[in-house]
């Protein structure tokens, strides 16, 4: 039998959703008008006032709001409420100027932990589940995110954090996990781990898992559901709108179920911004109609994607986005975190290499390779091998404290990365995702 | 007393070093000697010719990366111990050895000759000297 976790929203009749939503909006687009300069600036350049704002169908009057715009107003000018009555900040990983940061106040949280509680209980995950979560704890939304999610379903909660595999295998085992939440890359090593180490599917408890924050392909949820012996459910979210737990999947499987009370989702043409009808290709936009910290209006995610309302077999009747088929913008995630081909350049400029260099992406073993191919320049070069490794080993520090995660530095011969024959190709990403 | 040695870049994959040679080749330079430190990724080709000059401008237009550093040749007797009487002089002058290799000499089959790179080669020319060792220097490629 399917559960739910806030029914009453969750199975909402249209009509009843659109209501909120109308209502919702309203008092979303007033307290930004109020409190959010920035953005108020933004709807006064456009001609738009609260007024001209009556309800869903109006929400295209809007501005978009972009990363850009998160980089202008950084750190405080998207702020909807002052910093004493905010209790937490979230923050994706890289440096200024391409690292988000978000505020919460306590009723963002609270509502934010809804959100993730509705995805582990569309899971099937109840009060008599124990609860791994394998996702980062600190800045990054995921741990945080699933933590508060698993408490609110009542969850015994096992806050391992990332890392160190073979205590996470003996806390599934010792402790009895029956719900994992990680990256689904994670998820597909510690089912290889599990291999290694002698065992199977049927030495763990382990029943669902709940993987979010990088795109993952069918045929990884069936490697992942093998080797783990469990059933593999998507969760969507960034942290610029709160975190994991805008949209997540249902029993179905079938694509994400969008937390419709609290966002409004529309695809548009990422070249002309128009809104394009359900069921067609673009970019999807999110408005946040109860966020009161950090309250972004017509967010422009960069994510390519799709809507449907088509009626679904769980009996949820909030909106439907497929899986991510890519992006607008040259962003990569690789593990779980967010990489900018500028940031790798910016590093190599500030290191004294030129700007000549390939970005090679790969996933091996369910594990993202990051690869910088770096042509080497008479300057860098000298008879001294043990030189040459120091500043491959430099560069590698550079990028690791630039973008969070480690990369290789592949030194190679000179003229051998393509030159620009009108677009440069600085990214090859041979993940079949 | 010193010889002089071209280093070039080359990425450690296949066909990469044949390149190299075939640059070489076509421009007719003869190498001498060759020595090859690598990586997995990349490797540092090491080799000794008669005209530097001519080389460096020919791996210049053909885009390899290289660059010229002061080795020292020495024509050691081919018999036991050899090399060892070389590196004892050496050793207690205090001159770090931080890569040799082999060398093909002369018509001269009584001798091995060695490549050394050293930390200071003009100090490990004046002790083999003393020790009545000879260096081998550029004009005596030529003659070889």
């Amino acid at each position: 039998m399917e559960r739910y976790y806030q029914p009453e929203i969750e199975c909402a009749s249209v009509e009843e959703l659109k209501a909120l939503q109308d209502e919702r909006l309203v008092k979303q687009v007033k307290h930004v008008w109020d409190n959010v300069p920035y953005y108020r600036k933004k709807m006064e350049e456009k001609g738009v006032t609260p007024d001209d704002i009556k309800g869903t169908q109006d929400l295209h009057k809007l501005p978009f709001l972009t990363k850009d715009d998160l980089r202008l107003a950084y750190p405080y000018g998207l702020m909807g409420k002052p910093l004493k009555d905010c209790v937490r900040i979230q923050s994706t990983s890289g440096t200024t100027g391409k690292r988000v940061v978000a505020f919460y106040t306590q009723h963002d949280i609270d509502l934010w932990e809804d959100c993730c509680a509705r995805a582990i209980v569309a899971a099937g995950g109840t009060d008599e589940d124990v609860c791994q979560v394998s996702y980062g704890y600190g800045l990054f939304t995921g741990g945080p995110g699933l933590n508060g999610g698993s408490h609110k379903v009542g969850c015994l909660t096992i806050p391992t954090s990332s890392g160190n595999t073979e205590r996470q295998i003996m806390f599934i085992k010792d402790l009895q996990s029956t719900i994992l939440c990680c990256t689904p890359s994670y998820a597909a090593y510690l089912g290889e781990s599990m291999k290694e180490m002698g065992m199977g599917p049927d030495d763990i408890p382990l029943k669902v898992g709940i993987f979010g924050a990088e795109a993952w392909s069918e045929e990884m949820r069936q490697d992942i559901q093998r080797t783990l012996g469990i059933k593999a459910y998507d969760i969507y979210g960034l942290t610029e709108l709160s975190g994991p737990g805008v949209s997540f999947e249902c029993s179905e499987q079938m694509g994400m179920h969008i937390n419709e009370d609290h966002f409004i989702a529309e695809i548009i043409d990422p070249n002309t911004g128009e809104v394009l009808p359900e069921g067609t290709k673009g970019e999807l936009v999110f408005t946040s109609l109860t966020k009161e910290a950090f309250p972004l209006l017509r967010y422009r995610t960069r994510d390519i994607c799709v809507l449907s309302r088509k009626k679904c077999s769980c009996g949820r009747t909030l909106i439907k986005m497929a899986k991510p088929m890519g992006r607008s913008d040259d962003m990569l995630i690789i593990r779980g975190v967010n990489v900018f081909p500028s940031q790798i350049e910016s590093v190599l400029i500030n290191s004294g290499y030129p700007a000549n260099y390939q970005i090679i992406v790969d996933r091996v073993k369910n594990t993202d390779t990051l690869d910088v191919q770096v042509e080497m320049t008479p300057e860098m070069f000298t008879d001294n091998m043990g030189e040459i490794k120091n500043c491959q080993t430099a560069l590698e520090a550079g990028l690791r404290s630039m973008l969070g995660i480690s990369a290789k530095v592949v030194l190679v011969a000179p003229k051998t990365i393509a030159r620009s024959e009108g677009k440069a190709v600085r990214v090859i990403d041979k993940r079949k995702i | 007393m010193t010889l002089k040695q071209i280093s070039v870049f080359v990425e450690n994959k296949p066909g990469k070093l044949q390149q190299l040679t075939d640059v070489l080749a076509k421009n007719a330079i003869n190498m001498r000697a060759l020595s090859l430190a690598e990586t997995s990724e990349f490797g540092i080709v090491r080799i000794i010719v008669e005209d530097i000059e001519a080389a460096s401008a020919v791996l210049t237009a053909e885009s390899f990366i290289h660059t010229i550093s002061k080795v020292i040749g020495v024509a050691i007797p081919d018999e036991p111990g050899g090399l060892n009487r070389v590196l004892s002089i050496l050793s207690d002058a205090k001159i770090n050895v931080e890569y040799m290799y082999a060398f093909l000499g002369g018509k001269d089959a009584a001798h091995a000759y060695m490549i050394f790179h050293v930390h200071d080669a003009k100090a490990a020319v004046a002790a083999l000297g003393e020790k009545g060792i000879a260096c081998i220097c550029q004009a005596d490629l030529m003659n070889g």
